[in-house]
């Protein structure tokens, strides 16, 4: 592990991407105990206040403090992003290791299934889920998560066909072990690099996700703030309250870049054959 | 290559001609104009909904009634050209005008007077307002021309009430129709419906009053405040009445391009609480909300200080109003104590539904703040009209929610029974019948002095705001209404200037 840090902090990317990932994972972690302002208070005689001394980011259109907002607003972005993920991961990888592991017709009943919701826009399915169950933040997580299980059932699968002509599972099916024991002792670990690669990138798409769908109202409902529902309120108030479109829109771009660069890292890192080429 | 040179020829021919045409254009003042509107209607017919977009679309536009109410508010003579009230000031006998068509080519005449008025006061009519309808005993026609209204007894706002969008007259032919297809005989004739989109109106030739100066009046409904924005500033707009984002109107102010008019409203924006609900069925809860709102906060967050606080379902430019804005002062320990006195010293949970418009969306997110602060935990629940109508106003099942009243002179809904309020109070029904057959002005306005003080004793709704009419439209366009006495955009006399 030391030693992995020590070549990962050598790779330009990964050290970025880890560094800002950090920080809004922690600027998240700190809300929780304390934010600057509270932001269910409105304050209406301090409204549309630039950024200044006691509110760094300024304040919006009731008030409130945008700088309070972001921190929650990343909480609440990495908590839908999060769970997107760990829904992706939870059902897409079994369903892509069982495809590939038992191939014929299971493996092409899946695998076109998998087809049909990706043919599905995420937003759209997003729009429809909260069509028939109510938008916020919970609807959002299934949508964005629906989404991601084919991508991972994808990745997965492609990466199980490649192993299991190889020796050592030849070699473990000769004696004797079953193939369900077999993906989870030798596969998944085996596999554990692209995965982690794609988690990275697939929680990176789930905050603009979760962003696009609060922001057109199906995600996190008020008074929980949210990075795309304050982009939403900004959008009349540009020419005069600049700040409140910017702040919100620069923290989306940002940890999207942060966890896009720390993905390329970790893939640079992870992946043997790129890391001798460089050497 | 011929063809290239041909095509090249072709280029330049336009290219010089261009700025021919272009000023052409520009030498004749331009006869249409697109008006924005927030919300599109669910149909055209006045007389079988409630909805304000439809009177906004048709009302002296496409349909007219006995009388018109102007842009004052006052009462002008319309389809009737005269009337004489007897003495007793329980008949109207109204002479019509002579020569009105419909649309269709047919003849206006007594007959659909009395088929209109009939139709909306009979007993399974969808008219959204019975209650305009409900002090007539008979109507007889005299002769073509014509009409008698026998009153039960005398009713000092009857010619108002026959000024109303839901007292239109319709032809019988036709009326089954004019929810699609409205045939009046008002200076427009409806031209197209494009759903989700816009209605087209185009200038009637044959109107039996001054013709309309436009040829052509689109209504184009745009639901983002944000895209409304846009349409105005890119010129797609010409006007809007009310203009959904009042954020913005500082930077049309500042635009010569724009004519930004700040008017007044019938609108009373309420916090309408549903009364037989436990526990808002106790006065004292409706007192605390009462005292836990922030009137001033609401208007300077939510309309940006566009709005007159009000403190009963009464309209601040009336004569008769009566200023109660203190009868709950913005007083948390009060509003706290009496919480308790009802029996929630911790408070209770409850929900806000939210239509649409800006003044609830956001109005909703303040006054759950602010209700926060005496333990009253407000979920938000944010819904469209097409819910919101038969969900809170049909069913009755809400708790809380925040609409503007834009009827004139609506207080007596607050005597209604069945209304979405769930209200009901001996003392203030008594009050409306004597108003109802009151005809002398100093004792009608002492009797809706009395209503107002009723319904705010009982806290009966969270009483906010009158909504202010935020009318943005091209400097060029003359003739728009500045006020909205009724819900309309009577585009009668509206025109360019070149």
């Amino acid at each position: 592990m030391k030693q992995f840090l020590k070549t990962a902090m050598h790779n330009r990317s990964f050290a970025t991407g880890i560094v800002i990932t950090c920080f809004i994972v922690l600027m998240a972690a700190v809300s929780f105990i304390w934010t600057p302002y509270d932001v269910t208070n409105l304050d209406i005689t301090a409204k549309l206040k630039a950024p200044y001394g006691s509110h760094w980011f300024g304040t919006d259109h009731f008030g409130r403090d945008i700088f309070s907002m972001i921190m929650v607003g990343a909480r609440n972005s990495i908590a839908v992003a999060l769970a997107a993920v760990i829904i992706g991961v939870g059902i897409g990888v079994p369903v892509g290791c069982w495809a590939a592991a038992r191939g014929g017709q299971l493996d092409e009943v899946l695998m076109r299934g998998n087809d049909v919701v990706f043919a599905f826009p995420s937003l759209l399915s997003a729009a429809m889920i909260a069509a028939v169950f109510g938008p916020g933040a919970i609807n959002a997580i299934i949508a964005i998560g629906i989404f991601n299980i084919p991508v991972f059932a994808r990745l997965s699968r492609g990466a199980a066909l490649t192993l299991w002509p190889r020796d050592f599972i030849m070699a473990a099916r000769a004696a004797g072990k079953n193939k369900t024991r077999i993906t989870i002792e030798h596969i998944i670990p085996n596999m554990a690099n692209v995965l982690i690669v794609q988690a990275t990138v697939a929680f990176a798409l789930g905050i603009i996700l979760e962003a696009g769908l609060a922001y057109v109202g199906l995600g996190t409902q008020p008074p929980t703030p949210s990075w795309g529902k304050m982009l939403n309120e900004a959008q009349t108030m540009m020419s005069f309250a600049p700040h409140m479109a910017v702040i919100p829109g620069l923290a989306i771009v940002i940890s999207v870049l942060g966890l896009n660069l720390l993905g390329d890292g970790l893939r640079d890192v992870l992946d043997p054959r790129l890391s001798r080429k460089r050497d | 290559m011929r063809t290239m040179k041909k095509l090249i020829a072709a280029a330049m021919v336009t290219t010089a001609l261009a700025p021919v045409v272009l000023a052409g254009q520009a030498l004749a003042a331009k006869t249409s104009l697109v008006m924005g509107m927030a919300l599109e209607p669910p149909h055209l017919d006045p007389t079988a909904g409630a909805p304000a977009a439809i009177d906004e679309v048709v009302y002296a536009n496409v349909f007219e009634g006995l009388t018109r109410i102007g842009s004052k508010g006052e009462v002008l003579p319309a389809l009737a050209e005269s009337w004489d009230i007897s003495a007793d000031g329980k008949t109207y006998t109204f002479k019509l005008r002579q020569g009105v068509k419909y649309h269709d080519g047919s003849d206006f005449n007594a007959d659909d007077v009395k088929f209109s008025l009939d139709r909306a006061r009979a007993e399974g009519s969808t008219n959204a307002q019975k209650a305009l309808f409900a002090g007539i005993d008979s109507v007889s026609v005299g002769d073509a021309n014509t009409v008698v209204v026998q009153l039960k007894s005398p009713a000092g706002n009857f010619l108002f009430n026959m000024g109303w969008g839901d007292a239109v007259i319709v032809a019988s032919e036709t009326a089954d129709g004019n929810k699609a297809n409205p045939v009046g005989t008002g200076p427009f004739k409806f031209g197209s419906w494009v759903k989700g989109s816009s209605v087209n109106l185009v200038k009637n030739g044959d109107y039996w009053g001054t013709p309309a100066a436009l040829e052509k009046a689109t209504f184009r409904f745009i639901s983002d405040p944000a895209a409304s924005l846009s349409a105005m500033l890119a010129g797609d707009v010409d006007a809007f009445a009310n203009f959904p984002a009042p954020e913005t109107v500082p930077q049309l102010q500042a635009d010569p391009r724009f004519k930004v008019v700040i008017g007044s409203t019938e609108g009373e924006t309420i916090l309408s609480t549903n009364n037989t609900k436990p526990p808002f069925n106790d006065v004292r809860v409706r007192r605390a909300i009462a005292h836990a709102l922030d009137r001033q906060a609401i208007i300077d967050g939510a309309m940006f200080g566009q709005g007159t606080p009000i403190g009963t379902h009464f309209a601040p430019h009336h004569p008769a109003y009566v200023n109660l804005v203190d009868r709950y002062p913005m007083d948390l320990e009060a509003a706290k104590k009496l919480l308790a006195e009802a029996g929630h010293p911790d408070g209770f949970k409850a929900t806000l539904k939210l239509p649409p418009p800006t003044y609830a969306r956001r109005g909703g997110e303040i006054i759950a703040a602010q209700l926060r602060k005496i333990g009253i935990d407000l979920e938000t629940i944010q819904v469209d009209w097409g819910v919101w109508v038969p969900e809170v106003f049909k069913a009755k099942d809400y708790d809380l929610t925040i609409v503007s009243h834009t009827e004139p002179m609506d207080i007596s809904i607050y005597s209604r029974k069945e209304y979405y309020f769930n209200y009901s109070s001996d003392a203030f029904n008594s009050v409306i019948e004597k108003l109802n057959a009151t005809t002398d002005e100093a004792g009608r306005y002492e009797l809706m002095a009395q209503a107002q003080k009723i319904i705010s004793e009982d806290a009966v709704n969270g009483f906010m705001f009158q909504l202010a009419k935020t009318g943005v439209w091209n400097a060029k366009v003359n003739g728009l209404w500045e006020n909205s006495p009724v819900q309309a955009n009577d585009l009668t006399g509206v025109s360019w200037s070149d």
